[in-house]
């Protein structure tokens, strides 16, 4: 049914990819740099789904799946480092979280 | 145009519109829902490429259960406007011409490789396009049982590292 090439795909992957590296360089804010880690996750996601299409194979949706098992572990830990954050230093900007302790 | 192409680029338009989102938002909030909407043009090419199982665990975990923590965390933290401080110099002169760099690259070697010229439906692709969700699962509790077994684990310690990030001091 779907006739789109699987550089498409790859293309639109390196472009999200691309857009969330932006995004964890020039944000400040702890949680939006996390959302981007989220985004770059995601579009090395469609990497692999499309490049499963192309080989006929499972192993790449396997991955997939694994990968999202990952991130949610991932974000639990990470959202609770954030609140440990806000607890200590009463600030989201990481510019003002330099120190690893204080 | 067919329609599957016509849906790949609009779906394509909206997740790329939702990352520049992402970028160009000033409230975490905003952010947080561009980025859902990445997610949901992502599951619909997951669709598009014969992906269904992954295409509703998308949608349930990552846009269902993820997203709501970060927007549960987003509220709890009241984390309103971003400050804007001094931007760094490295980040403004260095980070964003490497980032734009690594994207042409990626783009460049993909869209010239042998792979990026298969069309999805190609030899190979299994028969009528979608993987069936019941062969996935058969790989998913055979093959690779050990890694599914060894994830559930991963969770656990996520559960318990995140008690105790939270845990009050005493």
């Amino acid at each position: 049914m779907s006739v789109v090439p699987i550089s498409y795909y790859l293309v639109l992957s390196a472009v999200l990819f691309g857009l969330g590296a932006v995004a964890v360089v020039f944000k400040r804010n702890i949680i939006t740099i996390f959302m981007a880690i989220e985004l770059m996750l995601n579009a090395v996601n469609l990497a692999f789904v499309a490049f499963a299409r192309a080989h006929g194979q499972l192993d790449g949706l396997v991955f997939v799946f694994f990968v999202i098992v990952v991130a949610a572990a991932e974000a639990t830990v990470g959202l609770a480092i954030v609140i440990t954050i806000m607890h200590n230093r009463q600030t989201l900007n990481v510019e003002r979280v330099n120190l690893l302790k204080f | 145009m067919s329609i599957p192409f016509l849906l790949f680029f609009i779906c394509a338009f909206i997740s790329v519109l939702g990352a520049v989102l992402l970028i160009l938002a000033r409230e975490p909030i905003h952010s947080a829902l561009s980025l859902i909407l990445v997610m949901m043009s992502l599951a619909v090419l997951y669709l598009l490429l014969g992906a269904e199982f992954i295409a509703a665990v998308q949608i349930i975990v990552y846009a269902g259960a993820i997203m709501v923590l970060f927007v549960f965390v987003i509220m709890l933290l009241n984390a309103g406007f971003e400050e804007r401080t001094d931007w760094s110099k490295i980040a403004k002169v260095v980070g964003l011409p490497f980032s734009f760099f690594l994207l042409l690259a990626i783009a460049h070697f993909l869209s010239r490789s042998d792979i990026g010229r298969v069309v999805a439906n190609g030899a190979g692709a299994p028969s009528n396009g979608a993987v069936s969700t019941r062969a996935l699962s058969m790989a998913l509790f055979q093959q690779y049982l050990f890694p599914f077994e060894a994830t559930s684990i991963l969770i656990l310690v996520a559960i318990l590292g995140a008690w105790i990030l939270g845990r009050k001091d005493e």
